[in-house]
């Protein structure tokens, strides 16, 4: 009876810490599928960030929720029309950002996000702060690169800061599409860790592809 | 046994099946709705983000006591216990703003700030550079900012009525003497220092904190730079001179040390603009600076800035007296600037800021008579004659030490208060045409004490209180200078300032040694502003009145001189200014125009009476317009400054009436100044450019259009002579390049 007993807790400890896997997963899955069509409407990105928060401070350990969440802060902050509020938003992703990095340190995907952030600062006045941010988010993406060399979003952030700069600036489609390119070809090899890990930008670079194609 | 495994899974079937609804509404403290708020059951998945109108509303399937908490940039966090059984539960969340530097009201009555990272910044340092006539002059650039004259005739800030000696100009805290350099009548001087050592600049043009004194109408306060991004050299080849410098940036990018030289030598540029002066010594300076700063621990920094310049000019003028002789002045100058600045984190809140200043100066004046064959002539008389052959020789010895102790009170509210130190030693050798000397030697020890708090009392209403107490050995008096200033958010972007402040002034040494007893000067402002900012558009204006006090009067009692007699003379001035900056309407450009209507009277120094001073205009404006042209890598700078004419007067003494009258009196023709340059950075875009250089080309007064500052008066026949520029437009070429010694990555070249 006793040994019953023991078993029948394990069973419901085990059953337990399933369920919380399982209810985690869910979670993790539901809000990721909710990304991409969240960006059609940038309030809905805030409240994602705020889910996969919600689900970071509660797990305490994983770093993924936290990422996302850093994610779709700083999209929201790129998407937000009132540029007055971006550094506050970037500041934001910044502190949730720092806990993923804290958990999971040197990680490829967290120095992507820590660029974007930067680039969130820049584009605030870039006359007066490319000096102090464009290093910055170059620096990262240079990491990113070092971290991962198989990861393809590095590449696709470089490309992309280069079709949005001016040709006589060293950007432009021409140079752009050597790293979209390239990108492309990670984008066809990569496979995440997990199917919660980031998996993102392989559309969104095929259609940086295609605009500077036309 | 099946029983048991039952029981111990029934709970948790029940949990996952008992859920309730929570919902409500987040406001403010005002009540009204607060979008984005994240809503969560503490370590649980729980909880929703409040919509446009607030509401928010989220099924939970929590059980007991949890605590609910909601969340949201700029406020206070709002926690709750609550306990859930299964019913729904509504909830009504009241989130209290933060005091934030992001969104709390700036105090700005009275004051122009140019940096890169506050709100309140109407210029950025960069803009400074840019502004087409300014020609890389700090003050040139604030002279398209309303408040400021157009005085082409001598150096400095001529601030809403006040004279340039009104304007004082700190460094990191610490007073500089001489800021421009050394000149001659009739000859601008520029700012000694390059606008790239600071990275921040307010320009106050009244009402300014009591943490500064002695300036009756402006203080400009500049902030050097911390540590450089990278290691840098450069060099600087242009049509006055050649330079050089480098920048050191330590492995650990906690210190860093620099260096400069520039060699300056005008006879190209002379050779091929003709100057309305005949100079034999045409103007050769040769100056360097040296900086060290180091990052210490808990945010504190220490920098040091060394500075000196040897200069010397010479020219030749007609005498305005005769029509035969020539007037001959020759200037040598030798000036050092040093200034060690620390500052450190006490912990608790506490700040120190302390500061020691040290500098000399040197300059040598030669004034002679000459023949048409240029040779000396020594006249005995007339008298006028005679003192036309002279030679000053001063010397001068400045320290300042400061020390400024800042607390942190609640949210953005602060306690300052710090002493201040200025000893200062001139040594004058006045030699005369017959060998007779005279000479002086001017002690001042002025020491200042200053309290001044920053009251936020909501994120729409903040005050600054403060005083300043002041005593000066010289006069051995004592001064006190309440100052107020105060700012309330009347909109989203938008704000009302009011300052109010007494400032207090030495005579200036060139009136001294004054007669005993006598007193400080004394302004009061009245400042109320309105400003509207928002991230691509800026208005502002302000209305002001300004009542001088005790101003030093001179009279004719000492030949030769010009000593404060008495502090009767006494003075106002009103106007109102505005300034608005669109980076919005017209694409890739970026302009602003400023403009300032001034009235004012004074009676000082040998004024007869009560009268507009000869160095203010009435209507004064400034259109500069900025376009990158991206194409081209080209940046394009226009400005155009104009104001109406100034007085000018013949002040002559009488000696039936013992006095000065005006004899000749007049206004002079509207000031127009048409300024153009253009930046050309050829590296933009270089893939892995080893260097970064820049092409300047400026031109002054590109219409060629007629300027006249003032009029001169002969001292024994009367006649009249205006006072223009030195030539009728000059134009300025440079290259500077930079070379990134041990840069990873292009900065510009990438992210442009």
């Amino acid at each position: 009876m006793k040994r019953l007993l023991v078993i029948a807790s394990l069973l419901i400890c085990t059953f337990a810490v399933n369920a919380q896997s399982e209810k985690f997963i869910t979670a993790m899955k539901e809000n990721i599928a909710a990304i991409t069509p969240a960006f059609q409407k940038p309030d809905d990105l805030l409240a994602l960030a705020n889910k996969f928060e919600r689900i970071a401070t509660a797990e305490k350990n994983q770093w993924l929720p936290y990422y996302y969440a850093a994610y779709c802060q700083v999209n929201y902050a790129f998407m937000n029309a009132d540029k007055s509020k971006s550094d506050a938003l970037a500041d934001k992703a910044t502190a949730l950002i720092k806990q993923a990095d804290a958990l999971e340190a040197n990680n490829s995907e967290i120095s992507c996000i820590k660029s974007m952030i930067a680039t969130v600062h820049l584009t605030v006045d870039p006359m007066n702060r490319y000096m102090e941010y464009g290093p910055e988010s170059e620096k990262n993406l240079q990491a990113a690169l070092k971290q991962d060399p198989t990861n393809p979003r590095p590449e696709m952030l470089i490309g992309q800061g280069l079709k949005f700069t001016p040709e006589q600036f060293g950007g432009g489609c021409g140079t752009a599409l050597e790293k979209l390119e390239a990108a492309k070809t990670k984008f066809e090899s990569f496979k995440p860790v997990t199917e919660l890990h980031p998996n993102w930008g392989k559309e969104y670079n095929q259609q940086l592809i295609d605009d500077c194609k036309k | 046994m099946k029983v048991l495994l039952l029981i111990a899974l029934f709970p948790l079937t029940i949990t996952t099946l008992a859920q309730q609804k929570i919902e409500g509404k987040v406001v403010d403290q005002k009540g009204r709705a607060l979008p984005g708020v994240s809503i969560a059951i503490k370590d649980s998945y729980d909880g929703a983000t409040s919509d446009s109108l607030g509401n928010f509303s989220f099924n939970s399937t929590e059980k007991g006591k949890v605590l609910v908490e909601a969340t949201y940039t700029g406020y206070s966090s709002y926690n709750k216990m609550v306990e859930l059984d299964g019913k729904d539960l509504k909830l009504d969340i009241s989130l209290k703003e933060l005091i934030t530097e992001l969104k709390a009201v700036v105090i700005t009555a009275g004051s122009f700030e140019a940096g890169d990272k506050k709100k309140t910044t109407v210029l950025s340092s960069l803009d400074i550079v840019t502004t087409a006539s300014a020609e890389g002059d700090i003050t040139g650039a604030l002279k398209t900012l309303p408040g400021t004259q157009q005085v082409g005739e001598t150096g400095g800030l001529f601030v809403r009525g006040g004279a340039a000696t009104e304007a004082k100009i700190y460094i990191d805290g610490n007073l500089v003497n001489n800021f421009f350099y050394s000149s001659l009548p009739g000859i601008a001087s520029r700012g000694r220092f390059n606008p790239f050592l600071f990275k921040g600049t307010v320009f106050s043009s009244g009402g300014y904190s009591a943490l500064y004194g002695q300036a009756l109408s402006s203080a400009l306060i500049l902030e050097s730079t911390d540590l450089p991004e990278r290691t840098e050299a450069n060099l600087s080849i242009n049509v006055i001179g050649v330079g050089g410098g480098l920048q050191k940036l330590a492995k650990d990018k906690k210190s860093s040390w620099g260096a400069t030289y520039n060699f300056s030598h005008l006879g190209p540029a002379f050779a091929i603009i003709k100057q309305r002066q005949d100079y034999f010594k045409v103007p050769v300076f040769h100056e360097g600076d040296f900086n060290f700063r180091k990052r210490l621990p808990k945010g504190g920094m220490l920098k040091y800035f060394g500075y000196w310049s040897v200069g010397k000019l010479g020219y030749r003028v007609n005498d305005i007296d005769s029509n035969s002789l020539k007037n001959s002045l020759k200037l040598d100058n030798f000036n050092t600037y040093q200034n060690i600045n620390w500052k450190g984190n006490l912990g608790k809140g506490w700040k120190f800021i302390s500061g020691i200043s040290f500098s000399t100066d040197k300059q040598d004046i030669d004034n002679e008579l000459q023949d048409a064959n240029n040779n000396k002539l020594i006249f005995q008389n007339p008298q006028g004659y005679a003192y036309k052959n002279y030679n000053l020789t001063t010397k001068s010895y400045y320290a300042q030490a400061r020390l400024v102790i800042e607390k942190k009170l609640w949210g953005l509210s602060m306690l300052r208060f710090g002493s201040d130190y200025f000893h200062s030693n001139e040594k004058s050798f006045y030699t005369l045409y017959d060998s007779s000397q005279y000479n002086r030697t001017l002690k001042e020890n002025l020491f200042a004490s200053f309290a001044e708090t920053d009251f936020y009392l909501s994120n729409a209403l903040a005050v600054k209180l403060g005083t300043r107490l002041e005593h000066s050995q010289i006069m051995d008096k004592w001064n006190i200078a309440p100052r107020v200033s105060l700012a309330y958010k009347v909109g989203k972007n938008s704000q009302a300032s009011l300052a109010y402040g007494m400032f207090y002034q030495n005579p200036e040494s060139q009136l001294q040694p004054a007669v005993n007893g006598i007193g400080f000067a004394k302004a009061s402002h009245y400042i109320l502003q309105y400003q509207k900012i928002t991230s691509l558009q800026t208005f502002r204006s302000e209305i002001f009145y300004k009542n001088y006090d005790h101003l030093y009067k001179t009279d004719a009692s000492n030949p030769g001189q010009q000593v404060a007699v008495n502090n009767n003379g006494h003075g106002y001035a009103k106007g109102i200014e505005f300034f608005w900056r669109d980076k919005k309407t017209i694409k890739n450009m970026d302009y602003w125009i400023s403009y300032s209507f001034l009235d004012t009277k004074r009676d000082y120094l040998n004024f007869p009476q009560t009268m507009e001073p000869n160095f203010v205009a009435k209507h004064t404006a400034s259109l500069v317009v900025k376009k990158f042209v991206t194409k081209l890598k080209m940046n394009i700078n226009a400005s155009y400054n104009f104001a109406t004419g100034r007085p000018y007067y013949q002040l002559k003494y009488d000696n039936s009436q013992n006095k000065y009258i005006v004899g000749d009196a007049g206004r002079t023709i509207p000031y127009n100044n048409l300024g153009f340059s253009v930046n050309y950075l050829p590296s933009i875009g270089k893939k892995d450019a080893k260097s970064f250089s820049v092409w300047v080309l400026s031109i002054s007064n590109l219409l060629g259009q007629e300027q006249i500052f003032n009029y001169n008066y002969g001292m024994i026949n009367g006649t009249k002579q205006a006072i223009r520029p030195t030539s009728k437009r000059f134009v300025y070429i440079g290259w500077f390049i930079s070379f990134g010694i041990d840069q990873t990555e292009n900065v510009i070249n990438n992210n442009l």
